[in-house]
């Protein structure tokens, strides 16, 4: 299948172990924050920078980021848009929406018999209800016939947002 | 706390700065200098101003987004029904565990959808197994097949 499903599974050093760990609920928001990391597992700056950028490089780490809690910035309407596309078609369904630039997400996942015919997932965002109806029509349009089915399910209510949490015992 | 968010967003240096900060952080040894310097404001206001997002919530989180699968840990979506006079019950016993990175209420007969996030990939059937048990309900394991995208982007 695609690269993601049998990634190179690159093993961290230690020191980027320990670096995941100490990240996790965020950056120190300090001037230099890479220093101040550096100062708290004592070791120096540029071997932090070299981690991160290695973690960077590797995709261990795709960005280091602010992530707004989507309702607070005006995002109202957070939709996980699912189709179920003929198989022989997914690959390139994926691709097109990949490329539209009107999803922030979009993923191939299994179905499960008649209860979930769905095989992409891909979120969809407005302000408005109107707004993120009129993307999936866009959506529809641009699927054609490989799409049967398709539904949107919206989020009333984040139940939890923490992002990674590692344990403690595998520092 | 809603005020706090609206006063916030009134003000134009603060939606540029959510809408830069989505994009990543560069890594060196003063990494706000060339954005304050764009902005027309210093490092420090800029560090004052990411606090004040996430002390109000207009921000969960900043810092490096990682992506456990490339570390040899997994990843997935789990979703599950509940019914309403059970719901609550039902979301503490799971997000009581660590493992569970965001839980979202959905309009759906599916009405729970967390995503997994485990050190181990075979920790995960272990993980929904335990939770079936503790919750009675049956839970269907959405793994990531494949990525065609992933880019979120929400400007302000």
């Amino acid at each position: 299948m695609c690269s993601s499903t049998s990634p190179s599974e690159p093993t961290l050093s230690p020191l980027q172990r320990q670096l995941m760990h100490i990240t996790q609920h965020g950056l120190p928001l300090t001037e230099h924050p890479y220093q101040t990391l550096a100062e708290q597992l004592a070791v120096t700056e540029a071997e932090v920078l070299s981690a991160l950028q290695q973690m960077q490089d590797s995709g261990v780490i795709r960005r280091i980021a602010l992530v707004p809690n989507h309702y607070a910035i005006g995002y109202r309407f957070n939709g996980m848009s699912v189709w179920q596309i003929k198989p022989d078609q997914l690959q390139q369904a994926g691709q097109r929406l990949a490329a539209s630039g009107w999803v922030s997400h979009c993923y191939q996942r299994p179905t499960h018999g008649t209860e979930w015919p769905y095989n992409l997932f891909a979120m969809v965002h407005g302000t408005s209800r109107a707004q993120v109806d009129e993307l999936l029509q866009q959506i529809k349009t641009l699927l054609g016939d490989s799409c049967l089915s398709h539904d949107v399910l919206f989020s009333s209510a984040i139940l939890k947002k923490t992002g990674l949490r590692l344990t403690a015992t595998n520092q | 706390m809603a005020t706090d968010q609206q006063l916030l967003l009134a003000d134009p240096l603060n939606r540029q700065l959510i809408n830069r900060l989505q994009h990543g952080l560069p890594l060196c040894h003063a990494p706000y200098q060339a954005l304050a310097e764009e902005l027309g404001t210093s490092s420090s206001d800029i560090l004052q101003r990411i606090s004040q997002f996430l002390d109000s919530g207009l921000a969960s989180r900043f810092g490096p987004m990682f992506q456990i699968e490339r570390a040899g840990g997994a990843f997935t979506l789990v979703a599950t029904h509940a019914d309403e006079d059970d719901f609550d019950r039902v979301v503490s016993i799971i997000n009581a565990r660590h493992e569970v990175a965001h839980n979202y209420r959905r309009d759906h007969r599916l009405n729970i959808w967390f995503v997994l996030a485990c050190e181990r990939p075979q920790d995960v059937p272990q993980v929904l197994q335990e939770l079936e048990l503790a919750t009675g309900c049956r839970m269907l394991n959405f793994p990531k097949e494949q990525e065609f995208h992933v880019q979120l982007y929400l400007p302000v």
